[in-house]
């Protein structure tokens, strides 16, 4: 006991040596244990790689206090990732199917995949997921719900975070690719989708000579209905944009609750063509000098949707764009150049717009917003758009280096925002209400730290929210180039861990960690405790989709049998350790097959599969689960089932034949 | 003994003309009562328990016996338990669960009646609740004695182990999983309650036995 408390000292001495000064003397003197010492000789560590270890090292059996969720890119997946110590802890199956949750592959998820195909029915089997956001309660987090956007094919998904299951997928009847989602309303009144490359609506046939007439941007404000846990279209309503590539949102909070901002960077109406000669979209796009921060008011918006002053297309209620320039629902202010992210302050006074190709972030103030509105005389875009002049509505314009694009916040007063061409993150001070917090000066760059290499986005712990928790911000890097061992030409992303507890230029890069399986784009942190996660369903015979027990569920293995009505047959089957139940199901080719199986597991983790070889289907059947997969026995043979999840010593065991007679 | 602060002024009077306190009378009965009562709080908490702890189950598994039903990770141990070929839990002491209220409530209302018995047969009355605690174990273990020696030899262990006596109080051992066998406060209150009715009855002698003799003497004397 004596020895471990001396070792505790030693250890706590080592870290205040190591914040006093960034030596890089080998540990040898610092009074680490012998071996450990010898250890961070042999391996070559420094003291500030031990810091780092020590802040990011979970010991067996602890769990991290933060939990990710990020999204899964090209993969259309979300993952959900532990914090500090970067362990991916899941991941979810979204637009993509995913055979270990047996997500689309049988059972009740094939429907949720299938709601997202196309309006015609065409398949859509990948997604391209970007921004999510978690459920928010007075613009905190409440872990209840997470939303996920499609950038593809314009899609929102809502996920359950009390089994972390995706149960709705919404596809876009008016558009066909979206960006600026999802971002909720502070009570997630709304799931808010931004679109990103401006068609016609309904995304209808037309030349692009007809660019300005025809084609148009979409925001849509889909209400979520948290007892349903569901979006629900016929209480949603869409406003019509000029066709500026709306980019990315954040909803008002605080003071700028009922407030909706969106950046935009095609307001050169550019159409490309680089094959006949006109300017190709990276340089048609990006002539002016500013583009469009969008302001909505979507109260106002509400409101008029709820007059019945929306026209409906293709089942969407849609607020024209002269409804919305009429009603006062949406102005624009000038946003230097190609800008990039609007995201809002805690307490909702200020919105921040990254530059991207202009080296300053610039900060607008709602107060001035809503003073410029009200002054009234406003200039118009040339679709009639009032905009609000940037000298009236800008509270300050900060330079931090070339590329500044997303911008999350801490406890200290501080903002992050990541430099995607210097490849740091900037650490930079508020003004406002938040200057007492940090000693610096107001709206000035404190600390760049190079990160490795070519950041994206950038997220803090609760850090885009009301109340943001400090302590890690992750800096989400496209490239890792020679950060890993080379697995080949198409690299991994890299997740890297900073440290943020201390103020000023102390920032510290922790931790890298790769991500291989597609290139995630925005992740949101919260604080574990503010989960709300089941560990087995709450009845035998649930039904996740439905979230109550299903009528077709059976609750024990006595209940089991196999029923023939003509060519129709019905088989009700218990799934518990280690055996189904029947263990032979034989049923004539071509018979319809409805198969009901039911988990009578009570047990955290006792979780079994279903596959059926030969014809693709997998199932997970978590404790006290149901399912029902419904096909035509086509094939005829002998084919086995088997469970899929090792469940117990005897899983092998745990398998049974399905016999069809030709 | 001055337990009761009663008004010493009100006295019981003996046959034979000499007096006692009234609290002498109250003494008795009302540990009588108390007994009655603690045995019916009995049957509202768990008697008997068996923990089982294995790695995978990082909390342990527990099934508490109470004399109405079982509570706990019964279904569980059951699951676990058939690979062995044992029976479910609750196929154990069925008949005696069944029964438990009506015997329980039978106790008491006996000791409750000894009260108004004021003789040597009041003992008589408060020899079952007396003898209780020690028919509950002794069912106990032959319950699980049963259990023990029930083993399918079908199921797919059952080959592989041999008739075994579960403990009634302490550890032992099956597969990867030991097992602590409990007293529970359940029982613990039913023998409490033995201790309160001997000292009912000790009580009780000292009461009524001078009345029972003050009769006698009062009766020879005729």
């Amino acid at each position: 006991m004596k020895k471990r408390l001396l070792y505790l000292g030693l250890i706590a001495a080592l870290l205040l040596g190591a914040c006093g000064q960034p030596s890089q003397a080998t540990p040898a003197a610092s009074g680490l244990p012998a071996d450990a010492a010898a250890l961070a000789q042999e391996r070559g560590l420094t003291q500030d790689d031990i810091y780092a270890a020590l802040k990011t090292y979970m010991p067996s059996g602890q769990t991290d206090p933060f939990i990710m969720f990020s999204s899964g890119g090209q993969s259309g997946q979300v993952l959900v990732i532990g914090v500090p110590s970067m362990r991916i802890l899941k991941v979810i199956g979204v637009f993509q199917r995913e055979s270990w949750q047996g997500y689309g592959f049988g059972g009740s998820t094939d429907a949720v995949f299938k709601e997202g195909y196309m309006p015609d029915g065409s398949e859509l089997a990948w997604g391209d997921t970007h921004h999510p956001n978690i459920s928010e309660t007075n613009g905190s987090y409440d872990g209840e719900f997470l939303f996920i956007n499609d950038k593809a094919n314009a899609r929102l998904a809502v996920i359950d975070l009390r089994d972390f299951e995706t149960k709705q997928i919404v596809k876009n009847p008016n558009t066909i690719s979206d960006h600026g989602g999802a971002f909720v309303t502070p009570n997630t009144e709304y799931v808010v989708e931004g679109p990103q490359y401006g068609v016609p609506l309904g995304f209808e046939y037309a030349p692009t000579d007809q660019y300005q007439q025809q084609y148009r941007g979409l925001i849509t404000f889909w209400k979520f209905d948290r007892l349903k846990g569901r979006v629900d279209p016929s209480q949603s309503f869409q406003i019509e944009l000029p066709p500026y590539w709306q980019d990315l949102c954040d909803a008002g909070k605080g003071v700028s609750d009922g407030w909706f901002f969106c950046n935009s960077f095609n307001t050169e109406l550019a159409t490309g063509g680089v094959e006949s000669g006109q300017p190709p979209f990276e340089a048609g796009t990006t002539k002016n000098d500013t583009d469009y921060l969008h302001i909505f008011n979507w109260k106002k918006a509400e409101e008029v949707f709820k007059a019945g002053k929306a026209e409906t297309l293709n089942g969407m209620a849609v607020i024209k764009l002269q409804t919305a320039i009429d009603e006062g629902i949406l102005f624009f202010s000038p946003e230097p150049k190609s800008p990039h992210g609007a995201d809002v302050t805690p307490k909702g006074e200020f919105v921040i717009v990254g530059g991207k190709l202009d080296p300053h972030v610039t900060i607008y103030s709602f107060q001035k917003m809503q003073a410029a509105i009200a002054a009234g005389g406003l200039e118009t875009d040339v679709y009639g758009v009032p905009v609000l002049p940037l000298d009236k509505v800008k509270e300050a314009q900060v330079e931090l280096g070339l590329g500044p694009l997303h911008t999350v916040f801490d406890d200290k007063g501080y903002a992050y925002t990541s430099l995607f061409l210097d490849s740091a993150v900037a650490r930079w001070t508020l003004g406002g209400d938040y200057a007492s917090q940090h000693p610096e000066e107001p709206w000035t760059l404190v600390q760049k730290l190079p990160v490795q290499y070519n950041i994206g986005h950038i997220t803090a712990v609760e850090g885009d929210t009301a109340t943001p928790a400090g302590g890690f911000v992750v800096a989400l890097n496209k490239w890792s180039i020679d950060r890993f061992a080379n697995v080949g030409p198409l690299m991994p992303q890299n997740f890297q861990l900073v440290d943020i507890s201390k103020g000023g230029d102390q920032m510290k890069v922790l931790y890298d960690m790769p991500i291989g399986m597609a290139e995630p784009h925005y992740a949101q942190i919260m604080k574990a405790d503010r989960l709300k996660s089941i560990q087995v369903y709450p009845e035998i015979g649930w039904n996740p989709d439905t979230w109550s027990v299903d009528p077709t569920a059976i609750t024990s293995e006595d209940e089991a049998r196999v029923e023939r009505n003509g060519t129709n047959v019905e088989i009700w089957m218990s799934v518990i350790r280690s055996h189904y139940k029947p263990e032979h199901i034989e049923i004539n080719q071509g018979d319809h097959v409805v198969w009901h199986l039911t988990s009578l597991e009570r047990t955290p983790d006792a979780t079994h599969g279903f596959a059926l070889s030969g014809y693709n289907i997998n199932l997970s059947l978590e404790p006290g689960e149901t399912q029902t997969i419904e096909f035509d026995a086509k094939q005829a043979g002998t084919f086995t089932y088997y469970c899929t999840e090792f469940c117990s010593a005897l899983h092998l065991e745990m398998m049974g034949y399905f016999l069809v007679k030709p | 003994m001055k337990i009761l602060n009663l008004d010493p002024d009100v006295k019981v009077l003996l046959p034979d003309g000499s007096t006692r306190q009234l609290q002498d009378y109250l003494i008795p009965s009302a540990l009588l009562m108390v007994a009655a009562l603690m045995l019916m709080v009995s049957m509202f908490v768990p008697y008997w328990s068996m923990t089982m702890t294995a790695p995978q189950y990082p909390k342990g598994l527990k099934v508490d016996v109470y004399v109405t039903h079982l509570a706990g990770d019964v279904r569980e141990i059951d699951e676990l338990n058939h690979y062995l070929g044992m029976p479910l839990l609750d196929e154990g002491g069925r008949f005696e669960r069944s029964i438990s209220t009506v015997a329980i409530v039978t106790l008491g209302l006996l000791l409750i009646a000894g009260v108004f018995v004021h003789n040597q047969w009041a003992a008589l009355l408060a020899v079952p609740a007396l003898a209780y605690p020690l028919v509950f174990l002794a069912d106990l273990a032959y319950i699980l004695y049963q259990y023990g020696h029930s083993i399918d030899p079908e199921s797919a262990l059952g080959g592989a182990i041999k008739p075994f006596m579960p403990p009634v109080w302490g550890e032992g051992k099956v597969g990867q999983f030991g097992t602590i066998a409990n007293w529970e406060v359940g029982l613990y209150l039913a023998f409490a309650a033995v201790l309160v009715v001997l000292l009912a009855l000790w009580f009780h002698r000292a009461a009524y036995k001078p009345i029972v003799d003050a009769r006698k003497k009062v009766g020879s004397g005729k």
